[in-house]
């Protein structure tokens, strides 16, 4: 099975569009607590999630949104249960964090790591009473060290689930960078636990598309589980409103509040020798500077305009289809608002 | 007098520990970012990161605390301890024990809780109830900045495993950090007296297990922690315009629990009205009222406390949560 790009743009613009509309709800205060999008993984959301069909099942963390719209759930419900409302997804009480889905077999979770347990019990249901069917685990780099994360794999190998564990790396584990936080290479801990690994370019769907397919294959025919890597950047950070953007967005508002309290912590007496809290405050400054670095910051990594960028040679069937996918998204967004809440 | 926010004052008596204790230590996910006014002070050795690893670094605190050290582990939010509970329940609290009193586990678990913005279940829960049930755990809940300064003291300076729980709608940083994420288009109803208040310029340490009464009242004496004590008082000063007069009884500690404070508020009034921002089956309101079952004072006894999981719904979520309300309806139904 080859890709095609544009049915993969098209969910992945899909997917953006809706997202940035809910990036403005929160702004604008009309969803509550934290807010993770999946804006800058849905070259990898996309890539996975087109091989799916119905009996295939989804462990989801706590970026949901994006591989449900993708897998077709109903953006009205999703965006309803973003608004808290009790005709959402989950009649307004589970959140962005508790999507669930059940005609898909699609189940969200805001713990780390929790999708590769998940993803073993839903592989082995598949198993036993759906043979062909496979379940994908959705999780970030951060999720390999958790232990439960780790236990599934071994799970996963052991039983010969069908299974694909999807690691879509951010390089960043919330405000820390992973790599500061991870012993050894993640491909080499999957392999060491019994499940092979395929790397692909997650910025590009074509590529995650066809590095999956084989995945997919070996899963539905009973080879067992395989863990996908991919290289990603959340554009938005860890959550919307992460604390290290803020501070490299807007220095003027963020570092009045930040400095001077550090500044009194650094000079005050009794703690460590002077060099050891130069050490203290290079870690601080550095992880700054980390972000001020950050691929976050450069439209470059940002999957849907490059995968845009790929399509540009027939710009009369880029601008039907985006012209399209637009009109489809306000629609759904003003229908939902128009609604008056009942 | 200085004053400062619940967190402020957590951070400033850790502070104050840090600097007489060499042992102490402070590590946990993003802690060099959150704790960052400490690493600047005291160094990467004292101050440092974690993976997102709950259950190896929580238990490598138990150790840690056995061989030696005094290590305060931070968590994201006390739901997360679910992935990491063997470290409480099997070994932090039964080494004491198991050592016939001989070795001891000197660790302070610091970890947000609480709802009232809107985060969902997962990520709202108060759980305090459910580390109390186990027999070993000291399980600390403050509801004012001086409270959270010195029981964190008394935590640092206890010898056994303390859980320290900070209510986020009472944490001006963690509010910031999870709920608002620098928006300025969402509100909070934040009891003042519980995020911002006054600070002795040195902490001593509060004596765990002693509730302290916060309102004297003739009628009703309502019992809670945390956010739930500046509800109960909100309730007092409504239920007073009714002439209804209410006493508000603040535990500070759930484990352990103050008896004989307890048993003084309510023979004072002869009602009970137990609140509590936790699960109500099997938890601190049930505890309070076998309490006074047990030594056998007469009173009338009603709780509110929540019922089911914590709605994401912002409207649902104060419905499930012990609001004013609830607390009002709870003490007048136990007036003749």
């Amino acid at each position: 099975m080859s890709s095609d790009i544009w049915a993969l743009y098209a969910l992945m613009l899909k997917s953006r569009l809706f997202e940035e509309a809910v990036a403005k709800l929160w702004h604008d205060g009309l969803i509550s607590g934290e807010m993770h999008l999946g804006t800058g993984e849905e070259a990898i959301i996309a890539g996975v999630v087109s091989h799916l069909r119905d009996g295939d099942a989804m462990a989801l963390d706590h970026r949901g949104t994006a591989p449900l719209l993708m897998r077709g759930v109903d953006p009205a419900a999703i965006l309803q249960e973003l608004l808290g409302r009790p005709d959402g997804l989950g009649r307004g009480m589970g959140g962005h964090m508790h999507l669930f889905a059940p005609d898909h077999l699609a189940a969200s979770s805001g713990i780390v790591g929790a999708t590769g347990p998940a993803a073993a019990g839903f592989g082995l249901a598949a198993e036993r009473l759906r043979p062909g069917s496979i379940a994908v685990a959705f999780f970030g780099e951060g999720a390999m060290n958790q232990g439960m994360m780790m236990e599934a794999l071994n799970l996963a190998a052991v039983w010969r689930l069908p299974v694909l564990f999807v690691c879509k790396d951010d390089g960043w584990s919330i405000t820390t960078r992973s790599d500061r936080m991870t012993g050894g290479r993640l491909a080499e801990r999957s392999r060491g636990l019994g499940v092979p690994v395929i790397e692909a370019d997650g910025l590009d769907p074509c590529a995650v598309f066809e590095a999956a397919a084989a995945a997919v294959r070996r899963a539905r025919s009973g080879g067992g589980p395989t863990l996908l890597h991919g290289r990603c950047v959340h554009l938005e950070g860890h959550f919307l409103g992460d604390q290290l953007l803020r501070i490299v967005r807007r220095p003027l508002r963020e570092i009045p509040g930040i400095v001077p309290p550090m500044a009194k912590a650094f000079l005050k007496a009794r703690g460590a020798p002077f060099g050891e809290r130069l050490k203290g405050l290079h870690a601080v400054a550095s992880a700054v500077v980390a972000a001020l670095r950050d691929p976050r910051r450069d439209p470059g990594y940002d999957p849907v305009a490059r995968t845009r960028k790929a399509l540009g040679s027939d710009p009369a069937r880029l601008k039907a289809l985006e012209d399209g996918i637009a009109a489809d998204v306000d629609a759904t967004i003003a229908a939902v608002l128009g609604k008056a809440e009942p | 007098m200085t004053t400062m926010s619940l967190t402020q004052a957590a951070d400033d008596a850790l502070a104050q520990a840090m600097a007489e204790d060499p042992r102490v230590v402070v590590f946990g996910e993003d802690v060099p970012l959150l704790r960052r006014d400490l690493l600047v002070r005291f160094g990467s050795r004292r101050v440092f990161g974690a993976p997102i690893s709950e259950s190896a670094f929580l238990g490598a605190g138990v150790a840690a605390a056995m061989a030696g050290l005094r290590p305060v582990v931070e968590l994201y939010m006390v739901d997360f301890i679910g992935v990491a509970a063997d470290a409480l329940l099997n070994h932090a609290a039964k080494v004491a024990t198991f050592s016939g009193g001989s070795w001891q586990a000197p660790l302070v678990v610091r970890a947000p809780c609480g709802g009232w913005y809107g985060d969902g279940g997962q990520h709202g829960q108060s759980l305090w109830g459910w580390l109390a049930h186990i027999p070993g755990l000291t399980v600390i809940v403050p509801s004012t900045p001086a409270d959270a300064g010195g029981l964190f003291l008394a935590a640092l300076k206890h010898d056994g495993p303390a859980i320290f729980l900070e209510s986020k709608l009472l944490s001006e940083s963690w509010l910031e950090f999870l709920g608002s994420g620098g928006r300025t288009t969402v509100r909070y109803d934040i009891p003042e007296a519980g995020a911002r208040g006054p600070v002795p310029a040195r902490w001593e340490p509060l004596p765990l297990g002693r509730a302290e009464l916060r309102r004297r009242g003739r009628d009703v004496t309502i019992v809670s922690v945390g956010v739930g004590v500046h509800r109960a008082l909100e309730a007092a000063a409504v239920l007073e315009r009714d002439g209804i007069s209410a006493g508000v009884l603040d535990l500070r500690t759930v484990a352990p629990l103050d008896r004989a404070g307890l048993l003084e508020a309510a023979a004072a009034t002869g009602r009970v009205l137990a609140v509590d921002e936790d699960y109500e089956a099997f938890g601190l309101t049930g505890e309070i009222a076998a309490v006074l079952a047990e030594e056998g004072l007469a009173v009338r006894y009603g709780r509110v406390a929540v019922r089911s999981t914590i709605p994401y719904a912002r409207r649902l979520e104060d419905e499930a949560l012990p609001n004013v309300g609830r607390i009002c309806a709870g003490a007048r139904a136990l007036l003749p």
